[in-house]
């Protein structure tokens, strides 16, 4: 287990280093930092000094280097438009996103886990044709739009909840829904899936044979071996939650890292776009290597392989 | 006299042949129907989108701004869906703005689908070191947030339709990759690949004569799955104003122009996010009914 666990840190690792170089050499690749540093108007000589200054003449893997040094010790560089450390505004912002993300997540799992339950119980009916098309549409409906479609319903004419901002508890229910309902279909399409095949297992049939209640053998039986998959799809999930927080952050005005990275990408602040890709990557990654422990922990097949 | 030997009828006895056997498979599949009905519209609709619409999508009146569609007391036949903030016929560029997402969607799947094919089908092949390197590939792209490269990227170099065709192309070959490997690894280890080895047939040969034709199937599932996703992004990038730039009409951005006045008229938003939203609807049920019919083992 620990072999298999250094292992996978390893690999872990090594994605994180090569996504920052990712990250650095597209950033720089797609804009040039000297004109975005000098600002709007500025003549050509105040960029080129700028250029010199800054360092953004040398060839782009000393840069890499040198951002990474100052990274590893914790210094991200500073935001020319905040005029404060990246990593205070990260540390700053990233507590909002986690939180819509981790409640997002509990919203999917509320609704996929006894949805795709109930449709493998009884497959074919009602409930298993309302858990399909709820899937469907989930996969169909853009995220934009059906944060737009609750804010117009539940907060402008039922008035119920608040439609921007993050003062209160309320601010948080219509993004986690809209974000959540995102990564309902595939939750509850494996579980659906995950239940159909455990119950025709032959250990289920034993259990059913040795007279066990009903209620046993479906949740001590049956689901905690269905759910073992649906644990690192809702890992990698979340991880996804948190990278497309961008557009829900923006559309409820929530102050997490989605709406930072949005702000800053109009403003072209490099440093602090650099940050946020690399802090959700660093998330998603985390997220991964941890569902891969959880697995290997709960599988023996896995770590052995 | 001669007798006429009675005319016999016997199309009932004679066996479909497999390719008609296939095509009323296809057709009587309801997911298809509907999904390729849909889709079928749509495609014409951005084709024909000059001889359709029923006013040039870019010119404005200004005294005419957000008027309701014909299904409200106020609405007129002469602007079936109202007009916008601009004055600009509604139903016209929607029509116009088909062609965004279908362009987008279709060149994205493509770009994505020729980078997640080729890196899928070398590693399932090849194994070993191969395989190693590239699902580290695979991993390393799973792990890059996509809606926020594609942003920082667009807005950086520029939002023109090639560059968000290309952003979106080199970023959403992940799946492609993912299943073209694994089934690549099933062929592989098939006689008649072994069989063709065995003969001396070249490498290429065998990936492109052997391998390919058997994987086309799961190739064309994920594809239309790529489009679906790859429309999804655009709309939310044009959403967001880094993608379709006005005045080109594109849903996603109709959407975004439309926010203002969400709260007063609904219509102005719903209208292209219902759009999109059948769409993609139409192209996933398409998928799924292809993959039913083609590999009705993997269903659930």
């Amino acid at each position: 287990m620990l072999i298999y666990a250094l292992k996978r840190l390893g690999v872990a690792l090594l994605v994180f280093v090569s996504i920052s170089i990712i990250g650095f050499v597209l950033l720089r690749a797609s804009g040039d930092p000297a004109i975005a540093l000098a600002g709007e108007g500025a003549s050509q000589q105040d960029v080129e000094y700028v250029r010199q200054h800054y360092g953004f003449n040398r060839p782009i893997y000393i840069q890499y280097v040198d951002w990474a040094k100052r990274a590893l010790t914790g210094d991200l560089g500073d935001s020319i438009y905040l005029r404060q450390p990246v990593s205070q505004v990260i540390a700053e912002r990233a507590p909002t996103t986690l939180l819509l993300g981790a409640l997002s997540l509990c919203f999917a799992l509320i609704l996929a886990i006894p949805m795709g339950v109930l449709a493998a119980l009884y497959p074919n009916s009602y409930i298993d044709r309302t858990a399909l098309t709820i899937a469907v549409v989930g996969q169909a409906l853009p995220t934009f739009f059906f944060s737009l479609l609750l804010i117009v319903i539940f907060g402008v004419w039922l008035h119920w909840l608040p439609i921007a901002g993050n003062s209160s508890w309320k601010n948080f229910i219509m993004p986690s829904i809209a974000l959540g309902y995102y990564a309902t279909p595939a939750i509850m399409r494996l579980t659906r899936a995950g239940m159909i095949e455990v119950l025709s297992s032959d250990y289920i049939r034993t259990a059913r044979a040795k007279g066990l209640r009903r209620s046993t053998v479906l949740f001590k039986h049956a689901l905690r071996n269905a759910v073992i998959p649906v644990v690192s799809l809702a890992a990698v999930q979340l991880g996804f939650m948190l990278g497309g927080s961008v557009i829900i952050e923006s559309i409820f005005s929530l102050n997490g890292l989605g709406n930072l990275a949005w702000q800053t990408i109009r403003r072209s602040d490099f440093e602090v776009m650099q940050a946020v890709v690399l802090t959700i990557a660093s998330f998603y990654i985390l997220l991964t290597y941890l569902a891969d422990l959880l697995n290997a922990f709960l599988d023996p097949r896995i770590r052995t392989s | 006299m001669v007798s006429i030997p009675p005319k016999t009828t016997n199309t009932d006895f004679v066996p479909a042949s497999p390719m008609s056997q296939k095509l009323s498979r296809v057709l009587n599949h309801k997911s298809i129907t509907i999904g390729g009905g849909i889709l079928i519209v749509m495609i014409l609709m951005a084709i024909l989108a000059p001889f359709i619409a029923p006013h040039d999508p870019f010119s404005q009146n200004l005294t005419k701004r957000f008027l309701d569609p014909v299904w409200y007391p106020k609405g007129t036949w002469e602007h079936p869906l109202g007009t916008d903030s601009f004055g600009r016929d509604y139903l016209s560029r929607m029509i116009f703005g088909a062609r965004a997402s279908l362009l987008i969607g279709f060149s994205a799947m493509l770009i994505s689908g020729l980078i997640g094919t080729t890196l899928g089908v070398l590693a399932g092949y090849f194994g070993g070191r191969v395989d190693m390197v590239i699902t580290f590939i695979i991993t390393t792209r799973l792990a890059i947030p996509v809606i926020l490269v594609a942003l920082v990227v667009v807005a950086l170099a520029g939002n023109s339709l090639s560059i968000v065709i290309w952003v979106l192309g080199f970023l959403i070959w992940d799946r492609f990759a993912v299943v073209m490997r694994s089934a690549t690894q099933q062929i592989r280890a098939l006689d008649y690949v072994t069989a063709a080895q065995a003969i001396g047939c070249s490498t290429l040969r065998i990936i492109f004569s052997e391998i390919l034709p058997n994987i086309t199937n799961a190739l064309i599932v994920i594809a239309t799955l790529e489009v679906a996703h790859a429309i999804l992004l655009e709309a939310a990038l044009s959403f967001l104003g880094l993608g379709v730039q006005p005045p080109t009409p594109s849903w996603g951005l109709m959407v975004s122009e439309g926010k203002g006045m969400m709260f007063f008229k609904a219509w102005v938003i719903a209208i292209p996010g219902i759009a999109l939203f059948l769409l993609v609807l139409s192209i996933n049920l398409l998928g799924d009914g292809i993959r039913d019919v083609t590999a009705p083992e993997n269903r659930n």
